[in-house]
């Protein structure tokens, strides 16, 4: 070690204690969350094996034991063996899809004994890693349109492989590594024309009368092909947008009614008060909102006692934050979440190789799509799409997932130090 | 490197994303209380605890109507599991297909608790009890019914039935679906006595319906507080020797205490066994008695009006003395009948003429009392005939006849007493005279008098003066309700003109018409009506009061189409007066009793033996 700069030393070691803080916060939260939320008085020992808190208390220790053989494991490990991972998860999705145990329609599990496991977790890794790896390769520029092409690949194939699993609400993870792609030097107008198509998307399912969008559209580029009608290049962009605007807006409706499945046109429309059975969202904010400003205190939410609230345990684990620990309890969880992808962005920066810091990037845009799924879900802000909410939800493979991506990074971090620094891009 | 600026972009997303969810946050847990209530809606059932009602006594403290428990079996849907169905069919005797067609009626909130099976026996109960356990989802609750000690006293004492969506939007919110309230009679005037006052049980349950515990430890729970016992003024005993009497015939008997105005009988023939109206053949009961041709449901004695017959004789005698128009001593001939146009008024029978005042009452002589009529109407010191009228209509009303006495029962009728301004119509202004409603004189024509209204006269008179609005309530066994207060009202003649008719009426029983209605010492007053109807042979009326020193009962006797009012009438009313004033006293007139009890006028089995009076 230290073969370049042992002038640095002060440097090594360093492990971002903040980060783990937060971790263990959120990772000791989430537990007492659980244990609230599966509470019945016959079986109180937190570590009864028969309940959700007492294997929750085991996946903890289990995760804890895979952080610090992370840690102690070289870094040079997970770029070298990043695409044999991918290539294991890719395997690991499609045999899935014909091995797998059924869980909600969605044919995402391995059952083996007593454990289950989710490849989509190892997939979310795998993706991470190696879209790291092959950019940060000495050779590969993100401004080459083949390479653009050849991530966009490395992204799509699992997506594509979780949607035929059925698991579409682990699919959208997939969408994070766009975000990443950003930071590497994907156009801002991609970015702005995705996020300009799902508000169209919105509106125009929100709307009664989708055509006022079109009409307002079509003023709009009137009026920029007036303004702009000097500068011809310009002009024939505004032209292409209002274009592509209208299409998206006339496709809504083929999307929404061809594309997506019943129960999930269902979720929209509960979303936009349009009807439809709404108990899951209404008893979760029920949850949610009963909570006033301090919460009902440890052990006294009533929706949570008495079931009221579905999946309280995994995907609504939320609600039992929101129902006994209040506005402060619940913002709190949003700070927390906040903290830790703006560190997470800031560790990224800090990295001397493009691996580390398109790995870090990674981390953070997953924790934020599920942190924004999630709880967007259960404030009704969001339809129902089953994600865990990382270090909260109960389950081994979520937590062991998380845990395995953020301890990587704190491992490339603490060593970044002893990197070659890569070639600047 | 220019990449490197974009970091912004990550930290301004993450910032903004959470700021909205802040934002929501603080709008649904800190600004809107709504979701704290929509909890409690979840998970609080309040479980209302059902007082018993009030039981009734009669007035001698005598029950007439008390509680007996009966089971309603409740089920929720999503608890129910592997259900015996043809076992759990045969223990509550029900087909198959009525299981299925209740079960999907309960299914529309399948976590809800509804009612499956309402009312069941005491007997199915027990058989089915046994077996509860087996069938999960369900359980019983306990509820209230009503019975009946007797068969008697229908109208009275009412019944209580299912709450209608109109009771309960009046009610404010008191009543919730499912529950009962008086329907008639006495369950129904004094409804809020009798039932008590709810309490409320508030349980935790969870998302299966499942009863958790108690709420705060039961901090809020309200105990149920017993409806309070109603002492009637009827005499349970006298009611129901009454109805006996009145077996086989259609009419009416009501008996007051004239002092207090205390009903002591009031009987509508037909009637049914109140016992018929409740629990689950409730409903088909009450269509079969509704279909009676004899209207059975139909309360004669409040809103009947007959003709009242002979017995308006002594109203006229009151009212002319008042007048000044008439003294005991005055003497109208009889003989020849009163001249009407080409028609005359004749009297029934044969009897002396003419007659003083007391011998017309004792004889009821009709060409008499027409003449008293004329004296009324016609008098000079009225300028129209019109004011002459209104002036014996007002003394009507001053006896209670064209107006609602007030008895605290519901379906009270006014009667039939034409005010001026229909014979205007009728006749035209000025255009009718004394002679032209002379038939009104002998209790005939346009007048219709409820049998309580001729129970309530016989207590003017009884009292010589004044009587008590007729009620039903006695007392409520509980301190600090209030009762009504029952209004003592003057009658517009003076006391001093009664004893000469108390007199007449105590000749008629002695020697007049009703002799039949004399009772081994006492002396019984009375006046017999013989009312011509369209409907048929006339309506034998009988009303009297007895003794004749310090009344102690008063009592009108209608039996329709049956004849002479001393035929069936009086030898009724004067065995109840009997029974009322000497309960113990062996009955001597057998034969008399025996004829009144087994004569079924209604099929005309033994009612053609005419007797003569």
């Amino acid at each position: 070690m230290n073969k370049y700069r042992t002038n640095e030393t002060f440097e090594t070691g360093g492990l971002d204690w903040g980060t783990i803080f937060l971790f263990i916060g959120m990772v000791l939260f989430g537990w007492v969350a659980i244990y609230s939320a599966v509470y019945n008085p016959d079986n109180a020992s937190i570590f009864d094996l028969s309940q959700n808190y007492g294997r929750q208390m085991m996946f903890i220790v289990v995760s804890i034991v895979v952080a610090a053989s992370i840690l102690i494991i070289d870094a040079k490990f997970y770029p070298a063996f990043a695409f044999g991972f991918y290539g294991l998860a890719i395997f690991l999705c499609i045999a899935v899809i014909f091995i797998g145990a059924e869980t909600k329609g969605a044919k995402s599990w391995f059952a083996i004994g007593g454990f289950k496991f989710q490849p989509v977790e190892l997939a979310k890794y795998a993706t991470a890693l190696s879209l790291a790896k092959y950019l940060s390769a000495y050779d590969v520029s993100f401004k080459n349109l083949k390479v653009k092409l050849i991530s966009f690949g490395i992204i799509l194939l699992p997506l594509l492989l979780v949607l035929l699993q059925n698991d579409t609400g682990s699919a959208l993870v997939f969408l994070a590594f766009f975000l990443v792609l950003y930071r590497e030097g994907l156009p801002t107008w991609i970015i702005a024309m995705a996020f300009c198509l799902a508000l169209l998307f919105v509106l125009t399912l929100v709307l009664d009368d989708p055509d006022i969008l079109i009409y307002s559209l079509l003023g709009l580029g009137a009026l920029a092909a007036i303004g702009l009608r000097k500068s011809r290049s310009t002009l024939l962009v505004a032209i292409a947008v209002t274009v592509v605007s209208i299409g998206a807006i006339k496709s809504v409706d083929f999307v929404f009614n061809e594309v997506l499945q019943e129960h999930q046109r269902a979720r929209i429309n509960v979303l936009f008060g349009k009807g439809g059975d709404d108990y899951n969202v209404r008893q979760s904010k029920i949850a949610i909102g009963s909570g006033g400003l301090f919460g009902q205190g440890f052990l006294n939410g009533t929706q949570t006692r008495y079931d009221y609230v579905p999946e309280q345990s995994t995907d609504f684990i939320y609600c039992t934050i929101g129902e006994e620990y209040g506005f402060v309890g619940s913002a709190g969880v949003v700070a927390m979440f906040v903290l830790l992808m703006i560190r997470l962005v800031r560790i990224a920066e800090r990295q001397k190789n493009r691996f580390s810091r398109i790995y870090a990037y990674s981390v953070a845009c997953i924790l934020f799509v599920h942190f924004t799924i999630n709880i967007g879900m259960t404030i009704g802000l969001m339809p129902v799409i089953g994600i865990p909410l990382p270090f909260f939800s109960y389950g081994g493979s979520s937590l062991l997932g998380f845990t395995v991506l953020l301890f990587t990074l704190l491992k490339l971090d603490a060593n970044r130090v002893n990197e070659m620094q890569s070639l600047h891009d | 490197m220019g990449n490197k600026r974009r970091q912004w972009f990550y930290y301004t997303l993450f910032l903004v994303v959470g700021l909205a969810f802040v934002v929501r946050l603080f709008s649904i847990q800190v600004l809107d209380d709504r979701y704290k209530s929509l909890s409690k809606d979840n998970f609080l059932k309040k479980v209302i605890q059902f007082p018993p009602r009030g039981l009734i006594y009669d007035r001698n403290g005598k029950l007439m109507v008390f509680n007996d428990a009966t089971y309603d079996l409740m089920v929720v849907p999503r608890q129910v599991k592997d259900l015996d169905t043809a076992e759990f069919c045969r223990l509550l005797k029900i087909t198959p297909e009525t299981f299925i067609k209740k079960m999907k009626k309960c299914s529309v909130n399948p976590y809800r608790s509804s009612v499956f099976e309402k009312q069941i026996s005491a007997l199915t109960y027990a058989g089915f009890q046994e077996h509860l356990f087996e069938f999960q989802g369900f359980y019983m609750e306990i509820r209230t019914d009503r019975r009946y000690k007797g068969k008697s006293a229908a109208h009275v004492l009412g019944s209580i039935g299912e709450v209608n969506d109109k009771i309960i939007e009046k009610s404010n919110g008191y009543y919730r679906q499912g529950e009962y309230t008086g329907i008639s009679g006495i369950e129904r005037s004094y409804e809020e006595v009798l039932r008590g006052t709810k309490g409320v049980k508030n349980i935790i349950v969870d998302v299966r319906n499942r009863t958790v515990g108690p709420y705060f430890e039961g901090a809020y729970d309200t105990a149920a507080i017993a409806g309070k016992s109603i002492y009637t003024t009827l005499d349970a005993d006298l009611q129901a020797y009454g109805e006996a009497l009145m077996g086989g015939k259609i009419g009416s008997v009501v008996a007051i205490e004239p002092a207090t105005g205390e009903i002591l009988a009031l009987i509508s023939s037909p009637s049914y066994d109140p016992n018929l109206l409740i629990g689950r053949q409730r409903g088909n009961n009450f269509i079969k008695l509704m279909h009676d041709p004899l209207k059975p449901l139909f309360n004669r004695p409040l809103s009947a009006p007959y003709p009242p017959g002979s017995i308006f004789k002594a109203i006229s005698s009151l009212i002319a003395q008042q007048e000044g128009v008439l003294a005991p001593g005055t003497m109208y001939p009889c003989g020849a009948g009163y001249k009407v146009g080409s028609h005359r008024v004749k009297c029934s029978h044969v009897h002396p003429s003419p007659l003083d005042l007391r011998g017309a009452l004792t004889q009821s002589c009709n060409p008499y009392f027409c003449y008293v009529f004329r004296s009324i109407v016609d008098q000079r010191k009225f300028s129209t005939f019109e004011e002459s009228y209104n002036n014996w209509h007002d003394h009507l009303e001053s006896f209670g006849i064209g107006v609602h006495l007030g008895i605290d029962l519901y379906g009270e009728a006014k009667g039939i007493l034409k005010k001026s301004d229909y014979y205007n119509r009728l006749y035209g202004k000025g255009a009718w005279k004394g002679s032209t409603i002379i038939s009104v004189a002998i209790g005939q024509g346009e007048l219709g008098v409820t049998p309580l209204q001729m129970a309530n006269v016989m207590a003017i008179i009884a009292n010589r003066g004044y009587y008590v609005t007729p009620h039903v309530l006695r007392y409520v066994d509980s301190a600090g309700l209030q009762v009504p207060k029952f209004e003592k009202r003057f009658c517009s003649v003076d006391p001093k003109y009664f004893p000469i008719v108390v007199e007449g009426m105590a000749d008629v029983v002695k020697k007049g018409t009703a002799r039949v209605a004399q009772i081994d010492s006492v002396e019984v007053c009375g006046k017999t009506g013989t009312a011509q109807n369209p409907h048929g042979k006339d309506h034998s009326i009988f009303f009297a009061f007895a003794p004749k020193d310090n009344p102690q009962i008063a009592i009108a006797v209608v039996v329709e189409n049956s004849g002479y009012g001393s035929q069936w009438a009086a030898p009724i009313a004067s065995l109840m007066i009997e029974r009322y004033l000497f309960p113990e006293r062996e009955q001597r007139r057998k034969y008399l009793e025996d004829r009144m009890l087994n004569a079924d006028l209604i099929n005309q089995k033994s009612g053609n033996e005419q007797v003569s009076h």
